[in-house]
């Protein structure tokens, strides 16, 4: 295990290094100039250059990117072009928006899927099935633009149970999360119905059903134990997906995440914002994917570790 | 019942029974503004987009300032100043007893100091060039000095500042945010986070900034303008989508739409008869044009560039930004002084255009790029174009980039064609000068400029120099006359096709108050803050 855990290390510091490298390299790529953004319009060619120079934009790429790579590795994210604030502030500020919504959006997404899926499961084939499997369908295939303001219109401008966008309560968190859970929960609902399908037809479970057990002990009690492994082994997936799949519901309610901060700085092309924002999620992408390849074997003792 | 409806009705039967009650601005209450994005500083030497300038403006003075909701000139942190014969000197006397919101009484110290700051290459400011005509700017940038030698300061109370050549916006300069007086110990003991703790001389002192939520400013009661600000409390909240926003109008959450009505909703903003005195309307210092970039062939021949010009449909273009827009024929917008109101340009007739092209030996037409900003409705308004060019033989491929793609493709040259939608031309203060050098002027059309037509006429720039040597008041009148000839002759050449002139429309709920005029402010772009009021205020 621990060797495991150990090549899994490294091969994740290489998979960050090469993450770093791919960005830096594509927003130097760009077609597009920072330091014209910076400088403004009614700039000279003079003050473009002098601002190059102060940037260190004038290095050849490689001592930029190890100069940059040095000072990633005490902390320091560097300084935004726009803003001229502290990248590593700005990012710590507004990761734990990112991650509460990503915890709520989780939650409702198992809320809403694994009843689903096993509602579906147990009804194999009959109306109520089909039934699920288009609403499910419908959600995974909804904008999340137009899902989340039919939400805010319909739940806080018309009926105002809950407040229209903005952060720092429960209830700020509900409509944002659900608009998130919806997509995800339609997508862990087939799986969640698919698993379930195949674990109801095990040899255990007849023999339960055999032994006199009720149906309902034996969908959530033996067979729900079994169905719901590679949902745990998902759930480490999400977190990437999630890491970057907020920027929408950021910008409609008004939640003051990573995502949004990323949206400005690609507009601005701000450089240090868009390295920082990438690496930060690329990590926590990586240690998701970790857990969830950790979690699995524990779960399931049939999977070995290799 | 529907609520918003029902308030605002009871909010208009109010006005109705007492206007003059109504219309008395009341010391007190607070406004929340809302806008899409974080604003990215509030350092008046470096902040340069539309959201912050005029927030900027709410927290800093400079030497001059405008008559609320006009492009007049007055003299703000100077109570007066005098002009040498000869236009070089500027002696300004200040007004004393202007405090800054730490306590520390402003001097002509630190209106040097604000100067040298300004144009220090540290502080890279991208107004810092405005400042050019001062003496002593070159050693700055430079290198050479810290000290700019063309300011003096023989008292507190007087600042001398000579300029190396006669500039007649000198004074439009003054009033520019880039220009305005910030205390030294303050900018140094803040450092690199100087633009998220401003201290200023202004009507609005700065209380917190929570990155990405708010920014919070109250009424600085030592404010030396007696009776403003009307507004004790001003919230900026951030992040929200500009159609959740007007939802969050219409409930009574916030008080101004700082991005403006969405397009998507504007119809249905504009309809609604109870949002008649809600929604501010007013002329912004701004052109939307098409660039042709004149070294490109064939856009390099003048009947091709009048035949693009005259086959445009200005007014259907106009209707599909929902009237949003009055047609322009020229390069400056009607607000601007040097506009031309007999010049109507070339006027829209697609026969005329495949004649000219036929001339031109393009009778078979041609095809060629046009580039655009992706966000709507620059899209559509290219589609619009390229149909337009298609009926004369012109073959339009689109190009919908990212906004800074499109900026950096017209600084290169390699774009030949731009619909500035989005990127368009908005004046920095209302003199003509300022729509010409930067973008179709000799100065812009290099590497990187914003000319992108790349249109170079030394005999016009030599004509603007002269305009701008004209510096005493009674030669005012000559000077916009010298320049509306030379915007006429740029009509002429054709660079540019222009197309519309924006108009703003502000949003703002009926507990707010104050003349529309000051929700479009022309300079304190969207909203004078200084001069509205709280209706309920106690």
């Amino acid at each position: 295990m621990l060797g495991y855990l150990a090549r899994r290390i490294a091969a994740a510091a290489f998979i960050l290094v090469g993450v770093t490298v791919i960005t830096f390299s594509l927003s130097y790529l760009m077609p597009a100039d920072p330091v014209a953004m910076i400088a403004g319009r009614n700039s000279t060619a003079e003050t473009r250059q002098l601002i190059r120079q102060q940037l260190g934009l004038d290095r050849p790429l490689v001592i930029q990117y190890t100069s940059y790579v040095a000072r990633l590795a005490q902390g320091d994210f560097g300084r935004s072009y726009a803003r001229k604030t502290d990248v590593g502030d700005l990012i710590w500020s507004r990761l734990p928006a990112t991650l509460l919504l990503m915890l709520g959006a989780i939650v409702a997404e198992l809320l809403i899927g694994i009843p689903a899926g096993i509602y579906a499961a147990t009804r194999r084939g009959k109306k109520a099935d089909k039934a699920v499997m288009t609403l499910s369908f419908v959600g995974v295939s909804a904008p999340q633009f137009v899902v989340g303001l039919s939400l805010l219109y319909v739940f806080a401008y018309m009926l105002g149970w809950l407040p229209l966008g903005g952060y720092g309560t429960f209830a700020h968190l509900v409509l944002p999360a659900l608009t998130l859970g919806i997509a995800g929960g339609g997508w862990y609902s087939r799986m969640m119905r698919s698993s379930m399908v195949d674990v109801l037809r095990q040899d255990y479970v007849r023999t339960a059903r055999a032994k006199g057990v009720p149906e309902w002990r034996v969908v959530l009690k033996h067979a729900l134990r079994n169905a719901i492994l590679p949902i745990v082994a998902m759930i480490g997936l999400d977190v990437g997906i999630f890491m970057s799949g907020t920027v929408v519901v950021e910008s409609v309610f008004g939640w003051p995440g990573i995502g949004q901060l990323m949206w400005q700085a690609i507009q601005g092309i701000d450089i240090p914002i868009i390295m920082g924002v990438t690496t930060v999620a690329a990590a926590f992408i990586i240690v998701g994917n970790l857990l969830a390849d950790l979690v699995a074997p524990l779960v399931d003792p049939r999977i070995r570790l290799r | 019942m529907n609520k918003p409806i029902m308030a605002a009705a009871a909010a208009l039967a109010l006005l109705a029974a007492c206007p003059a009650l109504a219309d008395q601005p009341k010391q007190g209450g607070a406004a929340v503004v809302t806008f899409n994005n974080d604003l990215t500083t509030l350092d008046p030497q470096v902040g340069y987009d539309w959201q912050n300038w005029s927030v900027i403006k709410s927290i800093f003075d400079g030497l001059m300032d405008y008559k609320p909701g006009t492009t007049e000139l007055e003299p703000d942190l100077a109570e007066s100043y005098t002009v040498s014969e000869d236009g070089l000197t500027y002696t300004f006397k200040l007004r004393s007893g202007v405090k800054f919101h730490n306590g520390r009484t402003m001097t002509s110290a630190d209106v040097k100091w604000s100067l040298e700051h300004a144009i220090n290459p540290t502080t890279q400011s991208p107004g810092g060039g405005y400042l050019s005509a001062i003496a002593g700017y070159d050693d700055i940038t430079g290198g050479k000095s810290t000290e700019l030698s063309g300011v003096s300061t023989p008292d507190d109370a007087t600042v001398v500042i000579t300029l190396s050549r006669p500039d007649a916006t000198f004074l439009h300069i003054m009033a520019i945010n880039f220009a305005y007086v910030v205390p030294k110990e303050e900018v140094e003991k803040a450092g690199a986070d100087w633009g998220k703790q401003p201290v200023g001389t202004g009507a609005f002192r700065f209380v917190e900034w929570v990155p990405g939520q708010r920014i919070v400013l109250e009424r600085n009661k030592d404010y030396y303008k007696a009776g403003a600000p009307y507004l004790d409390k001003l919230t900026f909240e951030f992040g929200l989508d500009p159609t959740v926003a007007v939802l969050k109008l219409k409930n009574g959450e916030i008080d101004i739409v700082g991005d403006g009505i969405p397009p998507a909703q504007f119809t249905e903003a504009m309809a609604d008869s109870a949002n008649q005195d809600l929604i501010a309307k007013g002329d912004q210092l701004h052109t939307g044009y098409v660039t042709m970039n004149v070294n490109t062939p064939p856009l390099d021949n003048l009947k091709v560039r009048q035949a693009i010009n005259m086959a445009i449909n200005k007014d259907r273009i106009v209707k599909i930004i929902n009237n949003r827009a009055v047609v322009a024929a020229q390069a400056l917008p009607p607000a601007m002084p040097g506009y031309n109101p007999d010049n109507e340009g070339y006027p829209f007739d697609p026969e005329g255009a495949k004649k000219l092209l036929a001339e031109a030996g393009l009778g078979d037409g041609f095809t060629i790029e046009l580039y655009a900003m992706n966000v709507d409705p620059n899209p559509r308004i290219a589609q619009a174009i390229q149909q337009d060019l298609a009926a004369i033989g012109i073959k339009i491929e689109i190009k919908s980039l990212n906004q800074a793609e499109v900026i950096a493709a017209g600084g290169s040259g390699k774009a030949p064609m731009i619909w500035s939608g989005g990127m368009a031309w908005i004046a920095d203060f209302p003199d003509p000068n300022n729509f010409y050098y930067g973008i179709l002027g000799c100065e812009g059309a290099v590497e990187g400029g914003w000319n992108w037509s790349k249109y170079c006429n030394q005999a016009l720039d030599d004509r603007g120099h002269v305009a701008d040597a004209m510096v005493k008041d009674d030669q005012q009148a000559e000077r916009i006359e010298l320049w509306k000839g030379i915007f006429d002759d740029v009509l002429k050449d054709a660079p540019w096709a222009p197309v519309f002139n924006e108009i703003r429309f502000t949003y703002h709920s009926a507990r707010l108050g104050g003349d529309p005029v000051l929700y479009t402010d022309p300079i304190h772009i969207p909203v004078n803050y200084d001069y509205i009021f709280a209706k309920d205020a106690q």
